[in-house]
């Protein structure tokens, strides 16, 4: 058996234009709306597949506002049990404030007789791109792991990890406990059903408050970059642009056969 | 000193973006009243440093090459590499650490800089301002910048993809070569790569080194809505790519889609149907050298980007095409 925690992060849907808050310490998604952070969304999968064959427990993580419950919810949609929210403004927390309260909550279950075997990050959040919350998680649980792999699965208290190296796709073997940093691509996450759907509503989810003063992210400020002015030449419209799209394949050298 | 992490290809030759690095590295160093620039690379396969790694490496202005080999230096343990190079770090005095900002550098980056208990900034553009260390990075996928402070030493960071131009120094480095046996702990040996399985074939189809990409979004309409632009890819010779709208509903595989979580291309043609240009897109197709956009919507990104475009719907703008190559084909 094997219970694992997933971490994941609300984050502006980044389908649409890019918006910062006043004090430019963050993005406002009040336009955009919010979602998970897509390798999230793959670790979830997984961490689902591994307690469907171990029969172990999905748990889910999160530390932001009282409105990240929505992604708590999503990821209790499709199979996870349990959700614990570290209530805080989460663009007031760098990436090692993260980590550690991740594992004051791996600790505080542990305490209370729930282990967290396996614990699955995304490698890196789509809005702040740190690249480091689940390396630095390992350091402060003093567990192995794994960065960037696209597929998990778990057999005799041993995690077998992919990962799409620079040489080919590599292997790691790790012994449990371990923290694993998931990318997008390896499995399709899946839809959540409708009783899906009703029992994620009904499950109860844990509000615990930081357990440290955050000591922040760095961060001076955020800015947008220059906008581009747009230099498109149009080369028609509808089906009677054909000739001159072609005249331009021509140009570029790229129909030589 | 300025600690380089340079990153070898399969024969051996550092990668374009370590010399990225080292180039940004050099940038550092003049304005820090020229404090050296070190390499540290990773001995592999119980390679030495060759000659022309070496040379290459004294273009690039290094002083010194620091080699770490032993146990360190045989298969990859992202632990184990960042004690190595934190030892390297000790012995050369550096008070910056720096890497190219690839999966690996970013990995090694982020256990360095927990392991000194110190912050590490992701993907760097450029830095501006020494007292204290200020530097501007890439959020979002590039759609954002945050200027972040870096006031601990080693001050640590990786250098995003481009953010500068590889450039040899004025004056070459001596780059001499130190070798390093570190010793390493056995807790960053236990989630090492126990096997790597060279990939048969490009799964992607080539789209990260394909000359020319067509591109299928949300335009397609469905599973079923691609056959025309199969045959576009097909008369010229293209790789197929997909936006993130396509793979998350299942009309096509993840390993064909292009943006912040799959592929980044660099072709020099880009021919995005139907695809808005969402930042997540963006981030992944930004580097094409020419952009052709078919897109019903004059004003989305995609378009306003693009070097060229058409307004139209994909499903009467790629057959028209398709036709006329066929037809000047004869």
């Amino acid at each position: 058996m094997a219970n694992v925690l997933v971490c994941i992060k609300r984050v502006p849907d980044s389908s649409s234009e890019v918006v910062l808050t006043e004090d430019a310490q963050s993005v406002d998604g009040r336009f955009a709306g919010f979602t998970m952070s897509p390798h999230e969304e793959c670790a979830v999968e997984l961490a689902v597949q591994v307690t469907a064959a171990t029969g172990g427990e999905t748990a889910v993580f999160t530390l932001g506002d009282a409105e990240a419950a929505e992604q708590l919810r999503s990821a209790l949609a499709v199979g996870a049990s349990a959700a614990t929210l570290v209530e805080a403004d989460g663009s007031t927390y760098g990436p090692a404030d993260v980590a550690r309260e991740v594992a004051a909550v791996v600790r505080a279950h542990e305490s209370d007789g729930t282990s967290h075997d396996l614990v699955l990050l995304g490698n890196d959040a789509a809005d702040s791109g740190d690249f480091q919350v689940g390396i630095r998680l390992a350091y402060e649980l003093r567990r192995p792991v794994v960065n960037g792999a696209k597929l998990v699965s778990v057999a005799d208290g041993v995690v077998t990890a992919k990962v799409e190296g620079p040489e080919g796709v590599e292997t790691y073997q790790v012994p449990l406990p371990a923290v694993v940093t998931i990318r997008e691509g390896g499995v399709e996450p899946r839809y959540p059903s409708v009783p899906g759907r009703m029992r994620a509503k009904k499950v109860a989810i844990e509000e615990r408050s930081p357990s440290a003063e955050p000591s922040g992210p760095k961060r001076v400020k955020l800015t947008l970059p220059p906008p581009v002015p747009s230099n498109v030449q149009i080369l028609g419209e509808g089906a009677a642009a054909a000739p001159a799209v072609v005249d331009l394949f021509e140009e570029l050298g790229v129909l030589a056969r | 000193m300025i600690l380089t992490l340079v990153e070898k290809d399969l024969e051996g030759a550092p990668v374009e973006v370590s010399l990225e690095a080292l180039t940004f590295a050099r940038t550092l160093s003049a304005e820090g009243g020229g404090i050296p620039v070190d390499a540290v690379v990773v001995a592999s396969g119980g390679q030495s440093v060759s000659d022309e790694l070496r040379k290459q490496l004294a273009e690039y202005g290094v002083r010194t090459v620091y080699e770490i080999q032993g146990e360190a230096a045989s298969a990859y343990a992202g632990a184990a590499w960042a004690s190595a190079i934190l030892s390297v770090r000790e012995q050369s005095k550096s008070v910056v650490v720096l890497a190219a900002g690839t999966d690996r550098g970013n990995e090694l980056m982020a256990h360095v800089a927990a392991r000194a208990g110190v912050a590490m900034a992701a993907n760097v553009l450029s830095f501006h301002g020494l007292a204290p260390f200020t530097v501007t990075r890439q959020v979002l996928g590039g759609a954002a910048l945050e200027e972040m402070v870096l006031d601990q030493r080693p001050a640590v960071f990786s250098v995003a993809g481009h953010a500068v131009e590889a450039k040899p120094a004025e004056t070459p480095g001596a780059a001499d070569v130190v070798e390093v046996s570190a010793e390493i702990a056995v807790a960053d040996l236990v989630a090492r790569v126990v096997s790597t399985d060279e990939p048969e074939t490009d799964e992607s189809g080539g789209l990260k080194t394909a000359r020319v990409v067509v591109g299928a979004g949300r335009g397609a309409g469905g599973p079923d809505g691609f056959k025309d632009i199969e045959e576009l890819t097909s008369l010229l010779g293209a790789a197929l790519g997909v936006s993130r709208v396509v793979t998350a509903a299942g009309w096509r595989p993840h390993h064909e889609q292009v943006g912040q979580t799959g592929t980044r291309i660099s072709p020099e043609l880009y021919v995005p149907c139907g695809i808005s240009g969402a930042i997540q897109h963006w981030a992944g197709c930004s580097s094409a050298k020419t952009i052709l956009a078919i897109n019903t919507d004059p004003e989305a990104p995609m378009v306003t980007r693009a070097t060229y475009a058409v307004i139209g719907d994909l499903h009467e703008v790629v057959p028209a095409i398709n036709a006329e190559i066929r037809r000047r084909r004869g």
